[in-house]
């Protein structure tokens, strides 16, 4: 159900390295539980981030919510399709939707988040 | 005295319903020693006894024969179809439109107001209002600071004093550094009033480009009836514009309610605070509208959201909205020459006193008397007339200065005769 | 229907001056806007129409059932809006209170704010109370910068505030706005504060505690005694939303509850008019503790005379006058009338028509807990939920029934809430229809009734799109 090339955050991001870069973007998990999404704010490229920073925003009618870097670095890319789409959240959150690019990442950071079938558990025991 | 319709009977059924014996069992919640004891709270009177005793209140203020005070909140004309229109209950008994489908007249009349100030302001988008004028300075200077994530204020010495002193109070533990001029640099935001306190009306073009220039916003408090002539805020190049709406229909009501305005450009709009209504449709395709962009609210938001603000002065909106319909496009112009006419009028009746505004005025202006201006405006009481705002007491002024308003309803007789008061009244 | 500004004809008028009767006076070309303000034109029967047709769209206390939890949608007395018409009132300039010289002018203004400050301290248990806060988010934010204060003078820096789950969101956006750290406190299981919960988070660092009581779930918080003894130790204040004060008003006090610091919210419990949102008004009320550091001016009364002073250690002003002074009026007018008696009455028959409520419901809604509620239940519509229809769906069914909706998914502790507020001001009548309405969306319910999920019909809209809003943004024209 959950892409394995990826990883994920207890926060509902998922990172993908793409050798030298690291793109992040939220899981379709996330973005069902947010409803239709209306509005994205993108951070500033250039931008030095650490773990868990609040780096981005993702609005829909009923909800807000920030988006934390899942590791340190720095942010290369924004995703500036989601401003006038930001439906591509819903419609394509691993492909299309993502928000950020992050490069100067140490990947061995990524080894301590969760992998596709952890992250399938994580979701369903915090589901009710 | 009540408003509880039940009857003992009906009170008793429900009882049994509920399976208690009397109405004290459904407080057993509350510690018995905690219960009320007594209180020093008057016993209930009948409806016609609260009324008189309200008039008799009430007789004790004089609002004056004549009024030339201002200082901010005018003595404007009301027309009577604002007060019919708000009184009916179907506005002013219902609540904020959390239901869209029972409240397409909140939602529409919100919308339409919400163009109205946009019309009349040229700024791109407007909220459904704020507390009041002084609170929107407060407001406009935290939405500056989150867009421009700067922490220095610069107030103008247009400004409004005390809304200055407001801006200081809601501000105090946001570690901002609020000073006074009207250099932009490192600053979030320049705050200036037009026309200023003391009623100079200046062109902030020049201010809005440097502001920019430095990147800072540019934050405008103006008049909203002097719209009807003077250049406005978006034509300015200002970034959020906001007003005291009271001269829009709103009565004086010794301080409130009043109408907080505020209105901005597009690209700042999800900085702004408040609620905004939007135009949409139902899945028939039937126009409608809804509150939108609520996620920068509190109640989605909480900590972060763009302010605390839960409400809006919906009511005291629907008085501006109808207001400004009713006078249109050609009766606020109208409204507005004829203050700023009648004002130029009584300035040139002015001979004994020396006028302090060092540009051209729109319909208040400042004088210094050869007296304390509180001796004066005693005096004046005494002959019915409210003869302006003593400086000193607002901390704008010395003693002899005195801030003097004209308003549409003032008629060339009124203010020969003011003139001749005053000038008994502070030259005798 | 219409938009104002698509009736509109060009050279149309309503409103016309007197010819002006002094020379026009000229401004500066370079100081005047380049076109007029593109307002409606059109002929005052237009205007009033169409403002008599919106309000025909509205439901409003006055026409229907407003059940709304935690909002009070009590009646509204229309005396309180023919004494809030006296023009010596309505018509009296708010810079009057500027100046020592107009004071006699309105010293019938300045009693009116000294009396009802004074009996709003009488009914909170407080000692000083300030008209000041323009609405209830603003009494919040009162509160929370003269607790601010109060700490800063004791020389130590206190950063956080402690807020239950359960909280409406201004406590939070309050406490933030005046410089604080916001720290949540779960609900037990039981709708009550965890008071361990709450214990173990107090500490130095404390400022102040802000609690809803009744809370938002309905529920008196039985260990409010406990929680105000264990936050005074550490000189933590505690803060009293005064959201629910219609479930206790004139049966006990925040003042002897232990509260510090509170506010009213007067447009809910002392019936003045909702008015779409707004204006409300929310009074703060000190204990002594605060008393030296509430906005300026201050009334003070000497003999029959009235005058102002401001506080030395004042936190400065909230508002540029005394408030929303006019909504303060109505609901001065609202306590003479109800007196001791009257008021002792709006909180046991608030709360006898919430049970009756709870009874009538129990059996088809699931309370959301089992406590005894106080001025309002809540249940929850997670059962229907599951059959396909939610609390919303519910919501607008009641619309077509002639009712306005209870408030739904508030508190946010409770999935598919469904929180009823009746007030004291309706009668058994009005209970039973509304509990039939609900009993019979109910069964409707448990048949899967397909329907429910496009209600309402007979509005003049049906379900919006909040999304479609949201993206294109079309908030004027």
């Amino acid at each position: 159900m959950y892409p394995n090339d990826i990883k994920y955050t207890k926060d509902h991001e998922w990172i993908r390295d793409e050798g030298g870069v690291c793109v992040v973007g939220i899981t379709a998990h996330a973005a069902s539980q947010l409803g239709d999404v209306t509005y994205v704010e993108l951070p500033e490229i250039g931008q030095d981030v650490k773990k868990g920073a609040a780096v981005a925003s993702v609005e829909s009618v009923k909800a807000a919510s920030d988006i934390y870097s899942p590791v340190r670095g720095r942010i290369a890319e924004v995703n500036d399709d989601l401003l006038g789409k930001p439906e591509l959240v819903n419609q394509s959150p691993y492909d299309q939707g993502w928000f950020f690019k992050l490069d100067d990442v140490d990947t061995a950071d990524l080894r301590h988040l969760m992998d596709a079938a952890k992250y399938e558990a994580f979701v369903a025991e915090h589901a009710e | 005295m009540s408003w509880v319709p039940s009857t003992p009977a009906e009170r008793d059924a429900m009882l049994a319903a509920i399976g208690v014996g009397s109405i004290d069992e459904l407080f057993e919640s509350i510690p018995a020693d905690l219960r009320l004891k007594s209180w020093d709270v008057p016993e209930g009177r009948s409806e016609m006894s609260v009324r008189s005793l309200m008039a008799a209140i009430a007789n004790r203020n004089s609002i004056g024969r004549v009024c030339f005070l201002g200082g901010g909140y005018y003595d404007h004309f009301i027309p009577a179809a604002v007060d019919a229109l708000t009184s009916r209950s179907e506005f002013y008994t219902a609540y904020t439109p959390y239901q869209p489908e029972c409240a397409q007249g909140t939602l529409q009349s919100i919308y339409e107001y919400q163009s109205a100030i946009c019309r009349l302001t040229e700024m791109e988008f407007a909220n459904a209002s704020l507390y009041d004028g002084g609170t929107a300075v407060f407001e406009a200077t935290t939405m500056a600071v989150r867009v421009t994530k700067r922490t220095r204020v610069v107030c103008h010495p247009s400004l409004n004093p005390t809304h200055r002193i407001l801006l200081d109070t809601h501000a105090r533990n946001l570690e901002l550094d609020i000073v006074e001029g009207a250099d932009p640099t490192d600053a979030a935001c320049v705050i200036v009033q037009n026309p200023s306190f003391l009623g100079t009306v200046n062109d902030f073009t020049a201010l809005a480009e440097k502001c920019h220039a430095a990147g800072a916003l540019l934050v405008v408090s103006f008049y909203p009836l002097s719209l009807g002539l003077l250049k406005t805020p978006g034509e300015m190049g200002a970034d959020i514009a906001v007003a005291e709406g009271q001269s829009l229909g709103i009565p004086l009501g010794f301080g409130g309610p009043y109408l907080g305005v505020m209105a901005t450009r597009k690209e700042f709009v999800r900085k702004m605070p408040g609620r905004i209504a939007a135009q949409t449709e139902d899945h028939d395709g039937r126009r409608g509208f809804v509150l939108t962009l609520q996620a920068r609210e509190q109640h989605i938001r909480r900590e972060k959201a763009m302010s605390n603000i839960c409400s809006n002065e919906a009511l005291c909106a629907l008085r501006a909205l109808i207001y400004m319909s009713l006078l249109g496009k050609q009766g606020l112009r109208d409204a507005a020459v004829q203050c700023h006419s009648k004002a130029e009028y009584l300035k040139s009746k002015l001979t004994f006193a020396k006028i302090l505004n060092d540009g051209p005025t729109f319909n208040e202006f400042a004088v210094r008397l050869r007296k304390p201006a509180n001796e004066v405006v005693s005096r004046m009481l005494d002959k019915g007339f409210l003869a302006g705002l003593p400086l000193s007491s607002v901390g704008a002024g010395e003693a002899n200065d005195l801030l003097i308003a004209v308003t549409e309803k003032r008629t060339r007789e009124e203010i020969d005769e003011f003139v001749r008061a005053l000038e008994s009244a502070s030259c005798s | 229907m219409q938009l104002i500004y698509e009736k509109s004809r060009e050279g149309c008028r309503a409103i016309t001056f007197d010819a002006l009767d002094v020379p026009e006076a000229p401004l500066p070309a370079g100081l005047l806007r380049a076109e007029a303000a593109r307002l409606p034109e059109l002929g005052e029967i237009e205007v009033v129409r169409h403002f008599t047709n919106l309000s025909r769209r509205n439901f409003g206390v006055d026409s229907h059932f407003y059940p709304l939890g935690s909002c009070t949608m009590k009646y509204n007395p229309k005396m309180a809006e023919a004494v809030a018409a006296e023009p010596g009132l309505a018509r009296l300039h708010p810079h009057l209170s500027s100046s020592p010289a107009y004071w006699p002018a309105c010293q019938g203004a300045l009693q009116l704010v000294y009396e009802t400050e004074r009996l709003l301290a009488e009914i909170g248990g407080m000692k000083q109370v300030s008209i000041q806060p323009i609405a209830g988010a603003h009494g919040e934010l009162a509160g929370t910068l003269l607790i601010a204060a109060y700490h800063r003078a004791k020389g130590r820096h206190r950063d956080t505030i402690l807020i239950p789950d359960s909280a409406h969101g201004t406590n939070p956006a309050s406490a933030a706005i005046a410089g604080f750290k916001v720290v949540q406190i779960p609900s037990a299981p039981d709708g009550t504060l965890d008071v361990g919960a709450f214990k173990a988070a107090l500490n130095d660092s404390v400022a102040a505690i802000m609690l809803t009581c009744p809370n938002t779930h309905g529920l008196f918080e039985p260990g409010i005694r406990e929680i105000a003894a264990a936050a005074h130790e550490h000189d933590t204040l505690l803060y009293y939303d005064g959201a629910n004060l219609n479930a206790i008003i004139g049966q006990c006090r925040p003042g002897d509850l232990g509260f510090d610091v509170m506010h009213f919210n007067l447009h809910k419990t002392f019936a003045t008019p909702h008015g779409m949102g707004g204006p409300g008004c929310g009074p703060v009320g000190v204990g002594p503790r605060l008393e030296p550091f509430l906005p300026g001016p201050r009334v003070v009364k000497d003999g029959d005379a009235y005058s102002l002073v401001t506080p030395e250690q004042s936190i400065g002003k909230m508002s540029c006058f005394f408030g929303n002074f006019m909504i303060a009026v109505r609901a001065y007018a609202y306590i003479r009338h109800l007196g001791d008696k009257g008021l002792k009455e709006v909180a046991q028959y608030a709360v006898l028509n919430a049970n009756y409520i709870h009874a009538r419901l129990k059996d088809a809604y699931t309370p959301a807990f089992g406590l005894r509620f106080m001025h309002e239940c809540v249940f929850t519509a997670a059962p229907q939920a599951k059959k396909g229809v939610k609390a919303l769906d519910i919501a607008k069914a009641l619309l077509d029934r002639g009712y306005h909706a209870p408030t739904i998914y508030f508190p946010l502790t409770v999935k598919e809430s469904i929180m009823i507020e009746p007030t004291e001001t309706e009668s058994k009548q009005t209970l039973d229809d509304f509990c039939d309405a609900m009993l019979e969306i109910a069964a409707l319910a448990d048949r899967n009734d397909n329907d429910l999920a496009h209600a309402p019909f007979t509005m003049p809209v049906g379900r919006l799109d909040e999304v479609k809003a949201a993206r294109e943004l079309n908030c004027a024209c």
